[in-house]
């Protein structure tokens, strides 16, 4: 489906605008959960939606912010081609703006890159209600600073994205899904060593009793890697990854909060009580957990990452890492910068912002 | 036009005065200000346009950039710094008014993190440097500049550097994890973190490639890779420059990602094949070398579908270079190109442009007939993989009138790569030289919008002054001599 309402969308803005309105930027609504607690008018970007380029052999999509996910990733797929960030849907009805604007990815995320790495243009609405396009579809393009990654994560504060254009990259030939059990030091440690060496490896879990790896390639490469790295083949590999990525995975299923912990890969195993689920090569790791929040925070901090509470029932006052008083400054000024009267997504990523 | 370059215009400050207070932050060998000390700053790699500036400040410590930054905003002092020197867009060009802060004696590689593949270094730390210092745990750093023997990793990150390899494995802002900044105001800050991201706005991002327009890059932490097992080459050869388009968009449909993927014309074959003797059909219209690299058996596989594609698309000669020697002399003459356009023209300049690929042939044609208006030959290199242009106009900058139709010619070569979607820009940023095509690649609205971002940073207007972005009195002027279609752009802006 082919929809253009970008000037409506402007004029919703530019009233806002004047009227001083806080406005709820809205997808498909499938990660409503995320952030702080939205508030304001809703802005229905779903409507904005179609697919308006796609090149295969450019390796470039773009399409309008309200377009499905879903459709996206099926219409690359026909191509054998995908979103190499591999990015979390959480619902049927996410939308690839909403993607971008959480700049959420996937198991393969260390290995190919994140949604930012893949961004290279958008079409934004700033607070001026102005339609603004940044980047473009080219793969090397340093004209003016980078807004379309400032974008990507800004959770809507700093406008309302209304084209995103995205590198893609070709599906692998063959994928193989290999698990072994280990304590936590040895997957680590495994991990690293892996890490060095030019392995074929495009996803990684430990869930605190085994050691799941993902090879994706050529059917050679994939062979020859899989005799390196070892561990027994797990049929439903896919499915694996899927649940996973979606948070359907066994682990996902806890009443306590959910922490997301962004850390140096090497750090140890954390002193926090909870269950813990190892992603990306030990970057990333999910704690689901009673502990206070500043305890989670200042162990993240100590090991030079930071802590988003992720999923959290009881209260949505404080997501994501405190930032330094310099940081915060520039964040406010920035903030001021795209959006003057303050309406885009108040309190959504900051109670500053 | 060579020389008297526009800036910014400031209230000079009083220079005993400013020298005075230097003196009591730098050593005195670390601040110059005589005009014979000077003169090797006056330029960057694009040495057509020449400034010198007030003073030259090369700080060594952390704690001394902050204390200048301190002073100069105090007293209102522009400051532009400088790494290696080697940008191509005149982007670390002096001024007049101000301090040239020289980066160049933070040149420690801090702390090497072999299993989290990360290295702490300093911003005068060169390119190649880093990789070679990795290069004993199997570990290189990816983005490579051609001039990565002598750039720096922080003009690296002012500039988001690209090189041959970016299709595969990106650019700068991709392969960097955390920065240390002075801010304008002197306070140090810390962007991006330990981990693969960081909390807030991707600032990361946002000073990667803002050409010393936001902060003073003190420290960078960079993601570093494993060496491939194995790379090979393919060198192909074509009787057009159509087909070997084609090829290059067959190769990336069939669902493979070259390492490298570079095209060079007729003149740039010669050239370079005269200077190095690299092997190329001296014959040919184009050729492609097509670099595949990853674990043997993914090579193997990759090479032979590579071989039967290019084959399939025309190409009059196929070669896979025979050994790692051969390999590396396929690409001695590609490396080599530029110099050895310098060796058949007295001066030759540079551009940078990207386009959608498939407009190749198109550009190439355009770029044909106004090589043949301007009167000035042009050789053309070509990063075919990413769509970056580097089309090397020859010309006589001591004939009466060249540089100015160089210029010109130049000008309407990157108009020309946003007219078929592209950019002015690749990876040699916009600095001083393509502030013009800026006005034609964005809008009134959008330059706003950055100005805004430049004074989030820096409110004063301190950093870099005059710019990466044009005011829009400057692109009013500028397009009152551009005419496109009948339109003026900026309409809403009186004329000057």
């Amino acid at each position: 489906m082919l929809n253009d309402i970008g000037t409506q969308l402007q004029d919703r803005v530019r009233d806002a605008v004047a009227a001083a309105t806080p406005l709820c930027i809205a997808g498909g609504d499938s990660k409503a959960f995320y952030g702080r607690t939205p508030v304001g008018e809703r802005l229905e970007v779903r409507e904005h939606q179609g697919i308006v380029n796609y090149e295969p052999t450019e390796l470039v999509i773009s399409a309008r912010a309200g377009t499905p996910l879903r459709l996206v990733e099926d219409t690359l797929a026909s191509e054998q081609q995908m979103l190499a960030f591999e990015p979390p849907h959480f619902g049927d009805a996410a939308t690839l703006g909403g993607t971008i604007a959480c700049n959420l990815s996937g198991p393969r995320r260390p290995y190919a890159g994140a949604a930012r790495d893949f961004v290279l243009g958008t079409r934004v609405i700033n607070g001026k209600a102005e339609i603004l396009a940044f980047g473009g579809e080219v793969m090397k393009n340093v004209a003016g600073y980078d807004v379309s990654r400032l974008m990507t994560g800004a959770m809507g504060t700093l406008g309302v994205l209304l084209e995103v254009s995205l590198k893609i990259l070709p599906r692998p030939d063959v994928e193989l899904t290999l698990a072994q059990a280990l304590p936590v030091q040895d997957a680590l440690e495994l991990l690293h060593a892996w890490g060095r060496l030019p392995l074929p490896v495009s996803g990684t879990c430990y869930d605190g009793r085994q050691l799941v790896v993902r090879l994706s390639g050529t059917a050679g490469a994939v062979t020859a890697a899989r005799a390196r790295i070892g561990g027994d083949t797990i049929d439903a590999g896919g499915s694996f990854w899927e649940s996973l990525r979606e948070h359907r995975h066994p682990f996902f299923a806890n009443e306590r909060p959910l922490w997301r912990l962004s850390l140096a890969s090497t750090t140890p195993p954390l002193e926090l009580a909870g269950d813990w689920l190892y992603e990306w090569g030990g970057a990333q790791r999910w704690l689901a957990t009673e502990e206070p929040a500043a305890t989670v925070r200042a162990a993240a901090q100590q090991a030079g990452g930071h802590a988003t509470l992720y999923r959290n029932m009881a209260t949505r006052e404080a997501v994501f890492q405190p930032l330094s008083a310099g940081l915060m400054t520039l964040h406010q000024r920035l903030k001021q910068a795209f959006d003057p009267a303050g309406i885009f997504n108040p309190g959504r990523m900051y109670p500053e912002l | 036009m060579m020389q008297a370059v526009q800036q910014t215009a400031t209230e000079p400050v009083d220079r005993a005065r400013l020298i005075a207070r230097l003196e009591k932050i730098l050593p005195a060998d670390a601040l110059l200000h005589q005009t014979e000390d000077l003169r090797p700053y006056e330029c960057d790699g694009l040495s057509v346009y020449r400034q010198l500036p007030m003073l030259v400040a090369l700080p060594e410590s952390i704690e001394q950039v902050q204390a200048i930054m301190r002073l100069c905003h105090a007293l209102r002092v522009p400051v532009v710094a400088r790494g290696a020197g080697t940008g191509l867009s005149g982007g670390a060009l002096p001024h007049a008014q101000g301090v040239l802060l020289s980066l160049a004696k933070f040149k420690d590689i801090v702390a090497i993190d072999v299993e989290q593949r990360t290295a702490r270094v300093q911003p005068g730390v060169r390119n190649l440097a880093i990789s070679q210092a990795v290069s004993g745990y199997g570990l290189y750093y990816a983005p490579d500049p051609s001039s990565q023997i002598a750039c720096t990793i922080g003009g690296n990150v002012a500039e988001n550097s690209g090189g041959v390899h970016c299709l595969k494995y990106g650019l700068t802002v991709h392969n960097i994890r955390q920065l240390r900044v002075v801010t304008v105001e002197g306070d140090l800050l810390t962007i991006g973190g330990s981990g693969l991201d960081a909390a807030g706005y991707d600032l990361l991002a946002l000073m990667t490639g803002s050409e010393g327009m936001l902060a003073v890059i003190v420290e960078v932490t960079v993601g570093l890779l494993p060496k491939p097992e194995g790379a090979q080459v393919v060198l192909a050869a074509f009787d057009d420059v159509v087909k070997a388009g084609s090829a290059v968009g067959e190769i990336i449909a069939a669902g493979i990602i070259p390492a490298g993927l570079e095209m060079m014309d007729k003149l740039a074959i010669q050239a370079a094949e005269d200077f190095v003797h690299a092997g190329y059909p001296r014959d040919a219209q184009a050729i492609l070398l097509c670099e595949l690299d990853g674990t043997h058996e993914e090579v193997a596989e990759h090479i032979a579908r590579v071989r039967d594609i290019l084959n399939a698309r025309g190409a009059t000669e196929v070669r896979t270079a025979k050994d790692e020697q051969e390999r590396l002399t396929f690409w001695q003459g590609r490396k080599a190109a530029f110099p050895a356009v310098g060796r058949i023209s007295p001066d030759y300049y540079c551009m940078d442009g990207t386009i959608p690929r498939k407009r190749l042939p198109e550009v190439l044609k355009a770029i044909s007939e106004m090589s043949a208006e301007y009167q000035l030959p042009v050789a053309n290199v070509f990063h075919a993989g990413d769509g970056n242009l580097h089309p090397l106009i020859l010309f006589d900058a001591n004939k009466p009138g060249e540089l100015e139709r160089t210029e010109a010619f130049g000008g309407r070569i990157l108009e020309l790569c946003v007219a078929v979607g592209g950019t002015i820009t690749g990876e040699h940023g916009v600095g001083m030289e393509k502030i013009d095509q800026m006005c034609v690649q964005f809008q009134s609205a959008e330059l706003s919008q950055f100005h805004a971002v430049k004074a989030a940073f820096d409110p004063l207007g301190l950093l870099n002054p005059g710019k990466a972005v044009p005011t829009l009195h400057r692109c009013a002027e500028f397009g009152a001599m551009h005419v496109h279609h009948g339109e003026l752009p900026f309409p809403e802006l009186e004329r000057f």
